[in-house]
């Protein structure tokens, strides 16, 4: 019955704007407005152009400088963030300028230059003075643009510093999985043959390095030290996004890419500068890679260097915590694999006898 | 003479025996090689796909604006797509995106903006009887037209149509085992882009070459308007890009069905590893944007080249710059092949490389700046008449100008590092290119309407229709730069995951409401379109006293356009409200010799020149 009377009304309404057409229509046949040389509400069109253009330059004024009180920067905590904000605003003042003048002359122009009866356009088919300059001052302008920016680019994509932390980023769908080099601070390679139910990352254990890794339930970082991380995905391309660090790098199956920064700013910081305790650095997925990408989550931690250096200290290897495993580590090199992944000293500490290493 | 006006000239001159025949209904209106009849074709095909588009972006718009929503009262028409809870299933919203996208881009703004205007206005406006071959025209129509029906059916398909996003990244694109949609829905995606493509190139190959070969006498090419000048050179972009597309097509059809690693390397997905290894995703990503980016150029060309012709008859102005104009959409056709790669600076590129696409990609700002004062100083010290056409022509300058200024951003790589894949995007180019070209279209639609059916427009109507759009189109758009500043990811079906983006609900939600408000509005269009051609008040010859030879042909021109003779040119398209002139335009056919009162001096001498050739002619 409801849905019956709905569709009543709404024919109801389409018929009376029918009628309201029609009537109109005839109105307009019977007051002669095909004859006008002119459409009949031109002066009116002039006007609304022009409090459009004042309406809407006002409402982004007041709403880009806070008039609702929403805020829509992220709060800065990166190194190179900084270069790439103020790089941000900078064309941001030039194209805002831009913006506004272009707007105020096109719309301007609209109300100022109206049909008027009696009045001749005046014919001004060109101006190569004119023309020259505003081909010059932009391409100026842009060149001022392009140098800042691709001095930016190239200390952000440079090389990363030798000492900087090494941690590797994979994604898959629809999640995370960070990797450190454990206590020799170097990354054992992977294989993708190699993946199975428990060894996501499919780390090799033919290589040495491999032994001490280790993988944590959350992406730990040090405040103020260079970070690099190596990033690649298993299945199909995902992107590393953290809108605080202003960091962006896809992650391609197949293809390594790698993305160094310096966070500047703890948790506990932001938390305190944000005024929300809950605060957390988030990692996003940002390119779309299934049902799952908008959920695609996994949280950071940035410490103090110290409190860095203790919990990077206190984590076990994953080959300890997956002992299994071992059986991938080639005959000659097990001993070692024990060693490196403090599976030995356990054992050690358990039956109180020492050991001196015959593999050393 | 080329051989097609021989043979329309021969037909004519049979018809005047009085040896008429009626064509049938299918060969006049189905099957047909008249240009306009293949125009209007595309004009409606794309009015439906546009409707098709706009409904699907209202369906994600009402998951993005009230993700609470009961969307139980749209399971009649999606099925299984409403979950068991009442809510949009997150794999179809990224199906509705992707689809909205290539129907959009492609079948709209690409087939519908080119395919109609193209079609229509370069025979008419150049003189010619029709295109070079009619044939070919009516393929490129049938071509589109089956591209249209397979990618209408994948929205059908029990697994969904193609749900990778607009661009189809492989390897989501080629692995079905990652997203339903890269299954039947993907094939089928596939198949429709290589006939979309066959229709593209079949009708740019005779835009090319009508307007090169079938030029009426007198008109030169630095006579040509500038709506003939953008197609013309939309054409070649055309020609020279989408090729590249059927060749990242025909990689992926080879990687999902014959097991080939052109795109996929060292993947291990649902517990499995596969066996390819050394193929490069981002190869596909390098063959797509070069045709992806110039593809931007095509849709936004065409939109200019309507503009330029709008805004100077209804300035009643020269358009200023005539010779600057060509030069910058030359210029902007050239770089348009050499800035792919700014869509792909945080893939991984070797960042040198992103240092060069940076650089060509900022000086591409150069020639599209230009246009925009041009338009402006054009409209300065004119007359200005504010029919819905000219309206619309100033909403796409204004939207050219919001969503261009952006692209300074986005083209900026280090600044692209934050912005890259967020709303502020989704803005810029839903406001340069989807905005912009979007209003050329209405605008062409509103000018040339009288052309096409013999008939007006209502005027009202479009008045409410254009203010209801254009305000509308700023408040969906302008809001998703904020949105895009805050970082928020493009493509996620929901926000609530994320702290970082839990602000904004409310923005959201008026987004939304903008969005349908907007989209509703456009059935004032199809209202005032659909009846108009009908019951709309007869047109006269010349409605908007504008130059071009379209104007000379009769209220509604039949086939060969022009009863008599093809009239000469004599002169460039744009002597509106010439000093010494009485009336305020003099069409491009009109000989200076019939104008000494406002001849300029170089023209007093060619005026001596036609005397001459006329006396010459009658003896």
């Amino acid at each position: 019955m409801l849905d019956f009377i709905i569709v009543l009304a709404v024919i109801l309404v389409l018929a009376l704007l029918l009628s309201i057409f029609r009537v109109a229509t005839l109105v307009g046949i019977v007051k002669g407005d095909s004859k006008q040389k002119v459409p009949v509400s031109n002066k009116l069109q002039a006007t609304l152009l022009v409090v459009f253009m004042v309406l809407g330059i006002f409402g982004f004024f007041y709403y880009s400088f806070g008039g609702l009180s929403e805020d829509y920067t992220q709060p800065l905590a990166s190194e190179h963030g900084v270069v790439t904000d103020r790089l941000f605003w900078i064309t941001m003042a030039i194209t805002g300028f831009v913006f506004i003048v272009t707007q105020i002359f096109l719309f301007g122009f609209s109300y100022k230059y109206q049909y008027k009866e009696g009045n001749k356009a005046y014919f001004y088919p060109h101006n190569n003075k004119l023309e020259y300059i505003w081909t010059a001052v932009p391409a100026l302008v842009l060149a001022v643009l392009i140098i800042s920016g691709w001095q930016a680019w190239v200390d952000i994509t440079g090389p990363a510093p030798e000492d900087a932390e090494v941690i590797e980023v994979m994604g898959y769908q629809y999640s995370w999985a960070v990797r450190y080099g454990g206590a020799d601070k170097k990354l054992g390679d992977y294989d993708y043959r190699k993946i199975d139910v428990v060894n996501q990352s499919g780390i090799d254990f033919s290589d040495k390095a491999s032994f001490d890794d280790f993988i944590p339930t959350k992406l730990y970082l040090p405040k103020g030290r260079p970070v690099l991380l190596q990033i690649r995905a298993r299945d199909v391309i995902h992107s590393v996004y953290q809108p605080h660090f202003r960091l962006q790098m896809n992650a391609v199956p197949g293809m390594p890419t790698r993305f160094w920064f310096v966070p500047t700013k703890t948790t506990q910081e932001m938390r305190t500068e944000t005024g929300n305790p809950d605060f957390n650095y988030e990692l996003v997925c940002n390119k779309i890679c299934g049902k799952g990408h908008f959920a695609m989550k996994y949280l950071i931690e940035v410490l103090e260097p110290e409190e860095y250096d203790e919990w990077y200290a206190s984590q076990d290897a994953w080959l300890k915590q997956n002992s299994d495993y071992l059986a991938q580590v080639p005959e000659e090199l097990q001993e070692m694999a024990r060693i490196a992944s403090g599976m030995e000293a356990e054992q050690i500490e358990s039956e109180g006898k020492s050991v001196v290493s015959s593999t050393y | 003479m080329s051989v097609a006006d021989i043979q329309v000239e021969e037909h004519l001159a049979h018809d005047d025996h009085g040896d008429h025949h009626e064509q049938s209904f299918i060969s006049k209106y189905i099957f047909s090689t008249d240009h306009k009849t293949i125009a209007k074709q595309f004009l409606i095909t794309g009015i439906i796909w546009a409707i098709i588009g706009g409904a699907l972006s209202v369906i994600f718009r009402l998951q993005l604006g009230f993700p609470e929503m009961q969307l139980e009262w749209l399971r009649p028409i999606l099925g299984k797509w409403i979950t068991e809870g009442g809510k949009l299933d997150s794999e179809f919203y990224l199906a509705l995106v992707t689809m909205h996208g290539t129907i959009m881009v492609f079948f709209v703004l690409t087939a519908g903006l080119s395919g109609t205007f193209s079609n229509f206005l370069i025979p008419l406006q150049i003189g010619a009887r029709d295109m070079a071959s009619g044939f070919m025209n009516m393929l490129s129509y049938w071509f589109f037209f089956l591209s249209s029906v397979i990618m209408f059916v994948s929205l059908f398909l029990e697994t969904g149509p193609a749900g990778g996003g607009w661009t189809v990244y492989p390897p989501l694109s080629a692995l079905p085992q990652a997203i339903a949609g890269s299954g039947a829905g993907m094939t089928l995606w596939l198949v429709s882009m290589v006939f979309f493509i066959a229709s593209t190139l079949l009708g740019g190959i005779n835009y090319i070459t009508t307007v090169i070969n079938m030029r009426t006498e007198g008109l030169s090419f630095s006579r040509l308007p500038l709506t003939i000048w953008a197609f013309f050179i939309t054409a070649v972009i055309g020609l020279l890009s989408f090729p590249v597309l059927v060749a990242a097509a025909l990689l992926l059809v080879f990687d999902r069905s014959f097991g080939t690693s052109f795109y996929l390397s060292e993947i291990y997905i649902n517990g499995e590893a596969l066996p390819n290894v050394g193929g490069s995703p981002i190869l596909y990503q390098h063959l797509f944007w070069f045709l992806g980016h110039p593809e931007v150029y095509i849709v936004i060309l065409p939109a200019l080249g309507i503009t330029s012709e709008i805004i100077s008859t209804n300035s009643r102005k020269p358009i200023f710059g005539y010779r600057a104009m060509i030069g910058s959409i030359l210029a902007i056709a050239f770089l348009s092949f050499i800035v792919w790669a700014h869509h792909m600076f945080v893939t991984g590129l070797n960042p040198f490389l992103g240092s060069i696409f940076m650089f060509l990609t900022l000086i591409i700002a150069v020639p599209s700046a230009v246009k925009a004062f041009n338009y402006i100083t054009t409209m300065w010290k004119g007359n200005i008449v504010f029919t819905p056409a000219m309206l619309f022509s100033i909403g796409l300058v204004s939207f050219f100008i919001s969503g261009g200024l952006t692209g300074l951003f986005l083209g900026n790589s280090a600044v692209d590092i934050t912005l890259h894949d967020t709303y502020f995007v989704v803005a810029h180019f839903h406001l340069v290119m989807g905005s912009a070209s979007f209003f050329g279209l209405l605008a062409g639609v509103y000018h040339w309407f009288p052309k096409m059916f013999g008939r007006m427009m209502d005027e009202r109507l479009g008045y409410i229709h254009f203010w209801s759009t254009f305000v509308g189109v700023y408040l969906v758009f302008f809001p998703l730069h904020y949105i895009g500043i805050a970082g928020f990811p493009r493509r996620y079906y929901s926000f609530t995951s994320f702290d970082a983006f839990s602000s904004f609900a409310d923005l959201n939600s008026f987004v939304s409401l903008a969005a349908i408000l907007t989209f509703g509005a456009q059935f004032i269009f199809l209202f005032n379109f659909f009846f108009s051609i009908y019951k709309g008040r007869k047109a006269p010859k010349n409605p908007w006293n504008s130059n071009t030879l379209e104007w000379t042909t009769p209220e509604l021109p039949g086939h060969g356009n022009w009863p008599g003779a093809i009239p000469k040119v004599y002169r460039w398209p744009y002597d509106y409200s010439k000093p010494g002139s009485e009336s305020d335009f003099i069409p491009q056919h009109i000989p200076y010799s019939q104008t000494p009162e406002s001849n300029l001096p170089h023209e007093a001498e060619l005026a001596k020149k036609e005397e001459i050739s006329q006396v010459n002619e009658s003896k």
